[in-house]
């Protein structure tokens, strides 16, 4: 019976048994009806020993193909330093349960109090929750959150530059929601801020979504636009990227409500895609209405400085349907991850790692427009992720790139290409996908 | 626990007194002894309209949250803006320190509400 | 040793840096073709440390934490069992962890083959025909099998059901994931022993019923015996049932719950397959349906063609997208070696291990603490407070107690069905030595409760911090450094 996981011996069994005071284990079932009993075999392997199991989990690594990578569309090949990986793998933090005990959860407290300052000070906002799922699922709820504070409107705006994952995500929480969601047109690549302005005359707006850098890799212009919403008594948030925002415009500075995104750029595996780490925070006044966990510092019985999980009757295991969101949890440890990551790069180490990527991605940018066979899709700034515009088969090329150890850009479709590069490409790499791209 | 007479209360535990047609509208002693330290008043605006029966706001403790059912029909014309610093100003008395004031559009349904007595009896209940 | 409580921004030095990056020899000026307009106008102040400086203060934040490796958490309905540690090996693999999500489905087949393995195997020990596992959470999972649920009767044009009935002793999430994916919640009430009466469940069953939420065994570890009739009445009414497999694992191996009627639920990698919790998260909510649902399932889908390869398939049908890209695939890595090294047998052993450690803590204990349902319990249960009430002694005060003795509280004041709820899980993992430890506590405590009540009523005492002001946390929100530095002048 005993296994490495489960360490009952027979005679721990039969002890236990007499106690309770039944015969066997099964009398413990006898309440359940027979015909729901599982009889059956599960048609899943047998045991494996940790040898065998390396052995099946190298089988399969060996049909992953790992490739010098030139796109992002939401996942960057960041740079991640040594030190986040040997300080995630101290299980103190990993196997810890969600920090309800404030007496014996200090560190993760306070990690998750770090996080909130290192996010308030990237975006500049007043208030950042404790972390959400993912960029996407951030974003679905920074709409709610709009609607929940506009009470009456349930309409929200949504620039379909935002990255098309976001947007489609977004959709389904609108969708199921109920929220009467209106994708605006782009214009050149950047939101279309007149149309906006446009659908804001009606009045019934409670919010609206931009995004930047946008999904061509745009650094927007939203001079005006706070304005505008505000006046229409709606409410503005911005998705973007934390790592960018050490060099680009806050949203706080463009006068937004609320800023949300996927802090997966600040280094963290690409890992087909997670865990990530959605984000968001707000200004003060819409604080009531954040999703999610928040801590806040406090003292102790003995007046020493202390944190703890605040605001909780906003939350669901309190207000139950009638709570904002439905979101039980945070991604605590990737927001530990971020939270080391910050630390370790501070706000010079930011500013490097984006000089790099802005540098290379222009880098590239030229070479691929030398060639020939591409041009700037939009005359517009970028900083690590560009798009341009080609005749070639991208589908076709992408294949070749992938045969030479390369994943090339991320196919948009119509003839559009994205490439991202970032602080992890050399110049060598550059060159040689460049050189590859002109013999496909 | 302290029960003011001469003034109107709903079951849900918010108390109402009328002056002229104005409303003013608070909780009451024995809901702000039931929730604890209250450390946060979910208020309405001002131009607001709230109707008699429906919920108008919330007051949080620490680890509960209970919403607020407004007494009558109107307008809101005022709120009591103190509470936004201070929520535990209803700990120190309840009935001092109202929640909203509300230009009644039916003073009549005052009448379906508790007396002092009344409510007395469902608070000892 | 010294107790620390700096911040990392308390540490901060001008001038120090924690890192090292390559030269920039591109000569380009990228940055300057960025309108200045575009660009932050004043830097964010973050921590100037050194690599030793984050080394030593997040190990120092370390200890201040209690875990599964650290000792035990009888804690309800979290099943927190141990977190093996090859699973944190496998997962870490570089060719895993450097795969990008938008690869060509032909680079990534390993890890497809990794997703759609574990979807069988869930679906396998779950009895479903298929689970996405895209939802990131047990919440997420609910909010995804909830839209599923709705998605099913939007398709048959059956636009009229838009409540779901959810037991009063439901957790939290129920009614909010119900109110997030657009469904009115109807609550069905329990009786004395957490289970739903069938006479109460009847008249709220119409054509706008769009199903059930339901957790078997329910929030006090009791089965609930009418299940069938239980599926047999809400299906004739046209709705669906939703399993939240919160509960899922006092049944591993023993009843899968697509065998019970269920048409939809979620499972909580994070509880029932051994992932971390991760001092709160990712976890993973994968969500399985029955055969007649599965053209609902979110996009993207991981599905294999005839000659075994895996592809990465989208369709119109499906609810949509919940996630941006496979959910936390990471997570999965972890649950799929948790499966693999249990095997087909030994996980038979799972449910049925937890469910006698549950029943031995409960017989050994309820000589001092208030147990209001007799019977066999399955993975965990319920007391209502200590036995004697005269003490004053609170469930509370228990909590904090047992924090002085090394223990983790349990859950408290859940379900709401008592006054003085303490909810007690072991899961299988824990020795007959560790809860024959616990026990003993637990009786100290209550003789302590007894004798010298206000040692339990003052608890903790010997934690890092004591009882904390939570009242003016809330009152007066500090929520970060900058706010902090300012409250301090």
């Amino acid at each position: 019976m005993a296994n490495k996981y489960i360490p009952h011996t027979e005679e721990d069994v039969a002890a236990m048994l007499e106690r309770i005071g039944v015969g066997a284990i099964d009398d413990l079932y006898s309440d359940i009806p027979e015909e729901v009993i599982f009889r059956g075999e599960y048609d899943i392997p047998a045991a494996m020993s940790e040898i065998e199991l390396r052995r099946h989990f190298e089988d399969l690594a060996a049909k992953n193909k790992n490739l010098k990578i030139f796109a992002g569309g939401g996942a960057y090949d960041h740079y991640s330093p040594s030190v986040v990986a040997h300080l995630l793998a101290r299980s103190e933090f990993y196997t810890a349960y969600t920090p309800y005990q404030p007496e014996i959860s200090q560190g993760t407290l306070q990690y998750i109090f770090e996080y909130q300052s290192m996010i308030c000070e990237l975006t500049g906002m007043e208030a950042s929750n404790a972390s959400m799922y993912d960029g996407a699922t951030a974003t679905a709820e920074a709409m709610m959150m709009m609607v929940a504070s506009a009470k009456k409107k349930n309409r929200v705006l949504l620039s379909s530059t935002i990255s098309s994952h976001v947007e489609d995500v977004v959709k389904t929480y609108a969708k199921f929601h109920g929220v009467d969601l209106t994708v605006v047109p782009e214009k050149d690549g950047a939101t279309d801020l007149e149309a906006i302005a446009g659908e804001l005359q009606a009045g019934d707006v409670a919010g609206v979504i931009v995004a930047c850098p946008n999904k061509y890799g745009i650094i927007e212009d939203f001079s005006g636009l706070a304005d505008k919403v505000h006046a229409a008594k709606a409410l503005l948030a911005i998705n973007c990227d934390p790592s960018a925002l050490a060099v680009l415009r806050t949203p706080a500075e463009w006068g937004a409500d609320i800023a949300c995104g996927d802090g997966q750029s600040l280094g963290m595996p690409l890992q087909f895609g997670g865990p990530y780490l959605g984000f968001i925070a707000c200004a003060k006044a819409t604080l009531r209405k954040m999703p999610g966990r928040v801590v806040g510092a406090t003292k102790d019985a003995d007046g020493k400085r202390a944190f703890v999980l605040t605001l909780q009757a906003r939350e669901q295991h309190i207000r139950r349907e009638k709570a904002t969101s439905n979101i039980c949890s945070n991604q605590s440890l990737m927001a530990l991850y971020a939270t080391i990551y910050v630390a370790l790069m501070g706000t010079k180490g930011l500013e490097e790692v984006n000089a790099l990527s802005c540098d290379g991605a222009h880098y590239l940018c030229g070479k691929l427009i030398a060639t020939g066979k591409f041009r700037m899709a939009f005359d517009r700034p970028f900083l690590k992720e560009f798009t341009l515009r080609t005749d070639l088969d991208v589908k076709k090329l992408n294949e070749y790139l992938e045969s030479k150890g390369y994943m090339g850009g991320i196919d948009m479709g119509d003839g559009l290409v994205s490439f991202a590069v970032t602080e992890k490409r050399t110049k060598e790499e550059i060159d040689e996908f460049v050189a590859l791209i002109c013999e496909a | 626990m302290e029960i003011k007479e001469n003034i109107r209360y709903a079951e849900s535990h918010e108390w109402v007194s009328l002056e002229g047609d104005i409303a003013t509208v608070g909780i009451t002693d024995y809901a702000q002894h039931a929730l604890g330290d209250i450390v946060y008043v979910d208020m309405p605006e001002v131009g607001d309209e709230v109707t008699a029966g429906e919920e108008f706001g919330a007051v949080e403790s620490v680890k509960a949250a209970s919403d607020l059912y407004s007494p009558v029909s109107g307008e809101v014309v005022e709120i009591n803006e103190a509470l936004e610093d201070e929520p535990g100003l209803i700990n120190q008395d309840a009935f001092a320190n109202w929640i909203m004031k509300v230009k009644v559009s039916d003073a009549a349904e005052l009448d379906a509400l508790l007396d002092a007595e009344a409510y007395r009896n469902i608070c000892e209940e | 040793m010294k107790y620390y409580d700096k911040l990392i921004f308390e540490l901060s030095r001008p001038g120090r840096v924690g890192y090292e990056l390559p030269e920039n020899n591109y000569a380009v000026e990228g940055m300057k073709d960025i309108p200045s307009d575009l660009l932050r106008r004043n830097s964010p102040e973050l921590p100037e440390v050194s690599e030793l400086d984050v080394v030593r203060h997040y190990t120092n934040l370390s200890n201040k934490n209690f875990g599964v490796d650290t000792g035990f958490y009888p804690l309800g309905s979290c099943t927190m069992k141990y977190n093996p540690k090859i699973n944190e090996e496998v997962a870490a693999m570089p060719q895993f962890a450097a795969l990008h999500p938008m690869q060509d489905a032909g680079s990534a087949q390993g890890a497809l083959e990794l997703y759609w393995n574990l979807q069988h195997a869930l679906s396998e020990l779950a009895g479903f025909e298929e689970f996405t596992l895209n939802p990131f959470a047990g919440a997420h999972g609910e909010l995804t099998g909830l839209m599923v649920m709705r998605s099913y009767h939007m398709a048959r044009g059956d636009h009229k059901r838009t409540k779901v009935i959810v037991p009063d002793s439901a957790h939290g999430t129920n009614p909010a994931s119900a109110m997030v994916s657009g469904l009115e919640v109807v609550e069905v009430k329990s009786r004395p022993n957490g289970s739903i009466d069938i006479e109460d469940l009847k008249p709220l069953l119409s054509d706008e019923i769009a199903g059930i939420m339901m957790t078997n065994p329910n929030t006090l570890g009791m089965f609930e015996t009418e299940i069938l009739e239980i599926a047999r009445l809400v299906h004739e009414a046209g709705g669906l049932l939703y399993y939240d497999g919160a509960n899922f694992n006092p049944l591993l191996g023993k009843v899968r719950p697509g065998d019970m009627g269920f048409d939809i639920m979620h499972i909580n990698l994070h509880k029932t397959f051994s992932t971390p919790h991760g001092g709160g998260g990712p976890g993973s909510g994968p969500v399985g349906v029955a055969k007649h649902l599965v053209e609902f399932l979110p996009n993207p889908r991981i599905r294999k063609d005839e000659n075994g390869r895996f592809y990465v398939d989208s369709s119109d049908s499906s609810l949509g997208r919940v996630s941006t890209f496979f959910g936390n695939f990471g997570v999965m890595m972890k649950a799929y070696a948790y499966i693999l090294s249990l095997g087909k047998d030994g996980i038979r052993n799972v449910g049925p291990m937890a469910t006698l450690n549950a029943n031995y803590i409960k017989e050994s204990l309820k000589d001092s603490y208030l147990l209001p349902i007799e019977g066999a319990c399955k993975h965990e249960f319920v007391f209502d407070g200590l036995k004697d009430k005269s003490t004053g002694v609170t469930t509370l005060n228990v909590a904090k107690r047992l924090l002085d003795y090394g223990f983790h509280a349990p859950t408290i004041y859940f379900p709401l069905l008592f006054h003085e709820s303490m909810m007690i899980e072991p899961t299988e993992t824990e020795s007959k030595e560790t809860l024959d430890e616990f026990i003993d506590v637990m009786h100290t405590v209550a003789k302590e409760a007894a004798e010298t009540p206000d040692t339990v009523k003052n608890a903790p005492i010997t934690t890092l911090v004591r009882k904390l002001d939570e009242t003016t946390a809330a009152k007066n929100p500090i929520l970060n450094y900058r706010a902090l530095r300012e409250n301090m002048n």
